[in-house]
C-alpha cells in the first residue's frame, strides 16, 4: 500500500483507559446540518435516531442558524454541505437555505421524497442552476416493490417516492437513489445490478444508487436487533488510512442542540462534542456500536 | 516586450503519446520557458512506454501522479481513488494492462519522481501537485472545491498558485485573496464535452497571472487504431472519437455530469 498522504502523518491513538481507539480530527471537510430535527413525516422501522412527528429530540433548524454556522465554516475551509433530518422538506426554509448554502459551497439533502412535488422539484433545478456548485438531492427508498418498500417505510411510501424521484428527473434533476441493505439484496454486486436495471425502468437515464448499512440503533434495534456485545472497536488500534476513511474523521454534524461527531451519534450525549464548530475539532473515542459498523464495513454517509 | 515568465502544465497524459507530441510542438512554438508535467503518464491509452523517452527529450519536469505512485510500488491497483463498482472495473482493466505493458526500468524511473514541486516565478510561489496539497488522488472538481475550502488548502500549504490535474477536466478559480487554482485538465483523453481535441494550461506570470486553456488537436484515429490493436475495451475507443465520457462517471459531481452526454 502506497503512502498516498502528502501531509505530515496524524497518527490515531488510543483512550486513556487503552479500551477503545480515538479518531483524529484531520480536516472538517463535510459538514451535516440535522435540518429537520428528528421530526419526520414517516415512521421508518429502521430508522436509526427513531425519528417521526412526534420526535423532537432535536428541533428543527431555522435559516438564521444554519447562516451562523455556514459563516463559522469558512475560515474552517469547509467543502460540502449535507441535510438531513427527519425530513428536510418538511422544514419551511430549507428551500432558502438551500439557496444560501450554494452560494458557499456544494450541497447534498436527504429527502424520503414524500414532499417533492413538480413545483418544488422545479424550485430545485432553478436554485442548482443559479449556483456554480453542485447540488444532490438524495432519495431513500427500500426495494423495488411497494411490498417491500412499505412494510419499512409505511403503507402507499413507496408510490409517492417514485412520484418524487419521477418529478425530479422532469425537472432535469437526477437523484441519488439511496437504499439500505434492510433490502438485502441490495449490498450485493447482483443485487446492486438489478436495482440500477430497476431505476432505468423507472425512467431514471443515468442511475446512481448508494447503498447504505444498517445500524443497529434506534428503531432498528426493536426491528431486527441491537448490537451484540462483541460488535465493538475495543481494543482495537486504528492506522492512519483507517482513520482516514472514516467520516468522523473529516465531517461534524449540527443539531439545534450543539454539534455531534457524525449524522448517526446525535442520540449519544457524550458525542456531542461542544457548541462551536472549532472547538469540536479534536479526537474522538470510538465506542459505540456504530463505530463497529463504520469501520468494518466501510461506511460513509457522504454520498 | 514585458518581462513575464510562460509555464505549460500538462495533466495526466494516459498513454496518449500521440497528444503529448502535439501539445509540446505546441508549447514550444509558442515559447514556453519551462515544461512540467503533472503524473499519470500512464492508464486508458496503448502502449505505455512510449511516453516516457518523449517526456524525458523535451526536458519536461515531472511529478508523479497516483498511477506512477502504485506502478513503482507494485500495488495491486491504481488508487484511482473511485467508489462505484463500474468506476472500478473499468479502471482494473486499464492498470492491468498499463502494469503489464510499463517496463520495469521505468518503474525505477517512476519512483525518483517527487510527489508535489514548488517553483517561485515572478514572486509568488507555485505548488505543483497531481491530485490536492494534500492526498495524491483526491479529485478537486470545479464545482465541489469552494473558494473557502481552496483558500484554506493553498493557505495550510503556503501556495500563490496551485496547479493540478487528476479530474480530467480543466478549470480555474481566482480566489479573494489573490491565490489561484488551475486545474490543468488532461491529454490523455478528451474533456467529456464532446469535442476530439484535449487540452494543457498555460500560465503567463508576469504582473498577473493569467492562464490559458490551450485546445491541443492530435491525431484521434489513430490512436483509436492502437487501442483497438491493443484491444483495449471499447468504450475507452468511444469517448477517445467522441469526445464523451464513457467510464469513470460515477465519480462526477451533479455539475460536471450533467455537461456530458452519458
Amino acid at each position: 500500500m502506497p503512502a498516498r498522504f502528502l501531509r505530515a502523518p496524524i497518527a490515531p491513538t488510543v483512550s486513556d483507559d487503552g479500551l477503545y481507539p480515538f479518531v483524529p480530527s484531520i480536516s472538517l471537510d463535510t459538514l451535516w446540518f440535522q435540518v429537520a430535527g428528528t421530526i419526520c413525516n414517516l415512521k421508518c422501522t429502521h430508522c436509526f435516531i427513531s425519528c417521526s412527528p412526534s420526535n423532537h429530540s432535536h428541533e428543527m433548524l431555522t435559516l438564521g442558524e444554519v447562516r451562523r454556522r455556514l459563516a463559522e465554516a469558512i475560515p474552517l475551509g469547509v467543502r460540502e454541505y449535507y441535510f438531513t433530518g427527519g425530513e428536510p422538506f418538511g422544514n419551511p426554509e430549507m428551500l432558502p437555505i438551500l439557496e444560501e448554502t450554494l452560494r458557499q459551497g456544494p450541497a447534498t439533502v436527504l429527502t424520503n421524497g414524500m414532499f417533492l412535488s413538480p413545483d418544488r422539484c422545479r424550485s430545485l433545478k432553478r436554485i442548482f442552476d443559479a449556483s456554480e456548485y453542485s447540488l444532490d438531492v438524495r432519495v431513500s427508498i427500500d426495494g423495488y416493490t411497494a411490498e417491500v418498500n412499505d412494510a419499512i417505510r409505511g403503507a402507499g411510501t413507496f408510490e409517492k417516492i417514485l412520484g418524487g424521484i419521477s418529478n425530479l428527473a422532469g425537472a432535469g434533476l437526477n437523484p441519488v437513489v439511496t437504499v439500505t441493505e434492510a433490502c438485502e439484496e441490495a449490498g450485493s454486486p447482483a443485487g446492486r445490478a438489478r436495482f440500477l436495471d430497476w431505476m432505468r425502468s423507472i425512467g431514471l437515464e443515468r442511475p446512481r444508487l448508494k447503498v447504505l448499512s444498517l445500524f443497529r440503533i434506534g428503531a432498528e434495534e426493536g426491528r431486527l436487533r441491537a448490537y451484540e456485545s462483541w460488535e465493538s472497536l475495543r481494543g482495537r488500534h486504528l492506522t492512519e488510512d483507517e482513520s482516514e476513511k472514516l467520516q468522523c474523521s473529516s465531517c461534524r454534524m449540527v443539531t439545534s442542540r450543539g454539534v455531534y461527531v457524525c449524522p448517526i451519534l446525535i442520540d449519544e450525549p457524550r458525542a456531542r462534542m461542544g457548541e462551536s464548530l472549532a472547538e469540536t475539532l479534536r479526537p474522538f473515542r470510538l465506542e459505540y456500536g456504530a463505530c463497529f459498523t463504520c469501520h468494518e464495513f466501510g461506511v460513509t454517509c457522504r454520498t | 516586450m514585458p518581462d513575464v515568465t510562460r509555464l505549460a502544465f500538462f495533466g495526466g497524459v494516459y498513454s496518449n503519446s500521440l497528444a503529448l507530441e502535439a501539445a509540446l510542438t505546441h508549447a514550444k512554438q509558442s515559447g514556453a520557458d519551462g515544461l512540467y508535467a503533472l503524473g499519470d503518464f500512464g492508464g486508458f491509452g496503448p502502449h505505455p512506454d512510449r511516453v516516457f523517452p518523449i517526456l524525458l527529450d523535451a526536458g519536461v519536469e515531472s511529478i508523479q501522479g497516483n498511477y506512477e505512485e502504485s506502478l513503482s510500488s507494485g500495488a495491486e491497483d491504481c488508487h484511482c481513488g473511485y467508489t462505484d463498482p463500474r468506476d472500478n472495473h473499468f479502471a482494473q482493466i486499464s492498470y492491468d494492462y498499463t502494469a503489464r505493458k510499463t517496463s520495469s526500468e521505468w518503474k525505477r524511473w517512476m519512483r525518483t519522481l517527487p510527489k508535489t514541486r514548488r517553483l517561485e516565478v515572478a514572486g509568488r510561489k507555485v505548488l505543483l501537485v497531481h491530485g490536492s496539497p494534500r492526498k495524491i488522488n483526491e479529485f478537486l472538481w470545479e464545482s465541489t472545491s469552494p473558494v473557502s475550502f481552496l483558500e484554506k488548502m493553498l493557505a495550510d500549504s503556503d501556495a500563490d498558485v496551485l496547479v493540478c490535474t487528476h479530474t480530467g477536466l480543466p478549470w480555474t478559480r481566482l480566489l479573494p485573496s489573490g491565490r489561484r487554482v488551475v486545474n490543468a485538465g488532461v491529454l490523455g483523453r478528451p474533456a467529456n464535452d464532446g469535442r476530439t481535441n484535449v487540452w494543457y494550461a498555460r500560465l503567463t506570470f508576469g504582473r498577473d497571472v493569467s492562464v490559458e486553456f490551450v485546445p491541443v488537436e492530435y491525431d484521434h484515429e489513430e490512436l483509436a487504431r492502437r487501442m483497438r490493436e491493443e484491444r483495449l475495451p471499447g468504450e475507452f475507443i468511444e469517448t477517445v472519437s467522441t469526445g464523451w465520457w464513457t467510464t469513470c462517471l460515477e465519480i462526477l459531481p451533479a455539475k460536471e455530469r450533467e455537461r456530458g452526454r452519458y
